[in-house]
């Protein structure tokens, strides 16, 4: 009992921070889910344009850039990752997930470039960072911890509200309808190559602008910080949509979309601490990401299949069977008169 | 308004699968002319709307629409002037999106896309009109997703997409193929009405030969990439299914091989 109280008491002062991390990987989750759910692109740029916007932002920060300016300039450089892979896609001609692989690999070596080390550091006590895990520990009092989460929550709120204006307008609806059916959006007169290049410039520059304020928040930045960032990605985008669907059904909007997105991002951090309670070694954080993206991909495919599996089929039809032996078995009289 | 000169394709040129799709194709649609397009399979009749359309460059040829050569221009750019219906109901909507965002697609054809909203409050009542005249009830489903309905009724809106912001050449392919009889029936009744009614040039292929002569007032039929009969007016207005299967022996120095084509020769 002890125990358990413990643990509870562990993860209650883990909390805030959970939720803030989740919150901040929630903004790269929202880039993913641009390119996987409504341009239909797998995008694995993600893994290396997280870590081109953390770079960006820290070494602009330590060089006195102010920290919006290198926050915006971490956006930008994510949009340059996903220009990178769209560039490949429509102009060359690689398969759109081979394209990002190679961007992904490409920008180990810039991100190494550009940071000059494996890890940067940067201090909440030399520069005024945006967000710092620091301010959103229990020790700090609820005032710290409230208006550190705020401002996370702030910039995921603005970003929803910026992507429902985008894809309402009528240049999202050609993203939107490129992701859907090509073919149909070349017909009604769009350019498609252009249109899946704005989507992936566009998410990957909401992953970069995630990492920038994910190296803040850590204060640091480390070249392999972005190694399976796109399965978390994936599993704050599946999650929310599985959440989402059996609370809203049909009325599962955009804005309700993205929000729960978010929400499958902190609920991910969340049982990644509780599993970790457990005393499973941090070692196999990535195994767990992995399984969990696993188990929420198959969760529709198993229901459905549940409904409409040929052994239920057979079950049925078995029944059928013994029930039509039971009836003819009555009937049988009837059929010989009438044969009469 | 739309003219081929000498148009032609060959797709997997100089390997095994080798296919003279388009061997010359030369064709002049005057203002309001219904041409439907009869042929095997592997005639070209697709091939040329496809051609038209631009979904890849010819090799040859010129493809005039309102006397400018579009053969330079690519599909989406082409879509300037071209209204399209595909033979699979699938391919002309956008099924995760609304019936009323679908129309606001349309609607904008041919037009630079900008960040105005992509509907307006005054589309909605537009498309709420025009969506009654089709008479599918889907004026009161406008919030919908295209993937809900039906082919037929996606056949239908597509066909009203296609003609939303009026087209210099609208083009059928094979649209009613994929319906069931009575609904193939109801969507050519319908294309007949839209067209008439906003005085269209129109091109239209099909398998079903009856169709070919009662809709329309030009009649082409294509062998091998090649245009082999031509027939326009009264003298088409007088054709019969048989006579058009005994034009395509003398013509083609073939039977009609295509079952398909043959059965369908019964019905309108």
């Amino acid at each position: 009992m002890d125990i358990l109280l413990g643990k509870l008491s562990q993860f209650a002062s883990a909390l805030p921070g959970n939720v803030s991390q989740g919150l901040i990987w929630g903004v790269l989750a929202i880039g993913v889910y641009i390119t996987y759910k409504i341009l239909d692109f797998a995008d694995l740029t993600v893994d290396g344009s997280i870590t081109t916007g953390g770079a960006v932002a820290v070494v602009l920060i330590l060089h006195g850039v102010p920290v919006p300016v290198a926050m915006i300039c971490s956006f930008l450089a994510g949009c340059l990752a996903g220009l990178a892979t769209g560039l490949m896609n429509t102009l060359l001609g690689i398969p759109g997930i081979l394209a990002s692989i190679l961007t992904q690999i490409a920008l180990y070596s810039v991100n190494l470039a550009v940071m000059g080390q494996a890890n940067l550091p940067v201090s909440v006590d030399k520069f005024p960072l945006f967000v710092s895990q620091r301010f959103t520990a229990v020790a700090n009092g609820p005032q710290s911890v409230i208006f550190e989460m705020g401002k996370i929550i702030l910039v995921v709120g603005l970003l929803i509200a910026l992507l429902y204006w985008f894809f309402g307008t009528e240049y999202g609806f050609t993203i939107r309808a490129t992701g859907c059916n090509a073919n149909m959006a070349r017909a009604q007169g769009i350019n498609t190559k252009k249109s899946t290049l704005i989507a992936l410039v566009l998410s990957n520059g909401i992953v970069g602008f995630a990492g920038g304020i994910l190296a803040q928040y850590s204060g640091n930045v480390d070249v392999n910080m972005g190694r399976g960032a796109i399965v978390i990605g994936l599993a704050a985008v599946i999650i929310g949509d599985v959440l989402g669907r059996a609370i809203f059904g049909k009325h599962f909007n955009f804005v309700a979309r993205l929000t729960f997105t978010a929400i499958g991002a902190i609920i991910y951090f969340l049982v990644l601490q509780i599993v970790m309670l457990t005393g499973l070694p941090s070692t196999f954080n990535k195994l767990f990401s992995a399984v969990i993206v696993a188990i929420f991909l198959a969760v529709p495919y198993i229901k459905k299949t549940s409904k409409n599996s040929y052994r239920r089929a057979a079950r049925n039809s078995a029944k059928a069977k013994l029930l039509g032996a039971e009836n003819s078995e009555e009937e049988g009289a009837v059929e010989n008169a009438d044969a009469d | 308004m739309l003219t081929l000169t000498d148009v032609r394709k060959t797709f997997n040129p100089g390997t095994i699968n080798e296919r003279k799709a388009l061997n010359g194709v030369s064709l002049s649609l005057d203002d309001g002319d219904f041409v439907t397009i009869i042929g095997g399979n592997g005639a070209g009749k697709s091939t040329t709307l496809n051609a038209i359309a631009g979904v890849w460059p010819v090799d040859g040829g010129i493809i005039e629409i309102n006397g400018k050569n579009v053969v330079g221009l690519p599909e989406h750019k082409r879509a300037a002037f071209i209204g399209r219906v595909f033979q699979d109901p699938m391919t002309g909507t956008a099924a995760t999106m609304e019936i009323q965002e679908n129309l606001a697609l349309a609607k904008r054809r041919g037009q630079m896309r900008g960040l105005r909203w992509g509907i307006t409050k005054k589309e909605r009542e537009e498309y709420h009109e025009l969506l009654k005249m089709l008479d599918l009830g889907l004026e009161d489903r406008m919030t919908s997703k295209v993937g809900l309905l039906s082919g037929g009724q996606r056949q239908a809106l597509t066909l009203l997409m296609a003609t939303l912001k009026k087209p210099d050449i609208l083009l059928l392919d094979e649209h009613t193929a994929a319906l069931d009889p009575k609904t193939a029936a109801k969507v050519l009744e319908l294309s007949d009405k839209i067209i008439e009614e906003n005085h269209l040039t129109a091109m239209m292929v099909t398998h079903n030969m009856a169709a070919a002569i009662k809709h329309g007032n030009r009649l082409i039929m294509m062998s091998n990439g090649r245009i082999i009969y031509d027939v326009k007016g009264e003298e088409k207005k007088k054709l019969t299914v048989d006579m058009l299967l005994q034009k395509f022996e003398e013509a083609s120095g073939a039977k009609l091989d295509n079952d398909r084509m043959l059965l369908s020769k019964g019905d309108a």
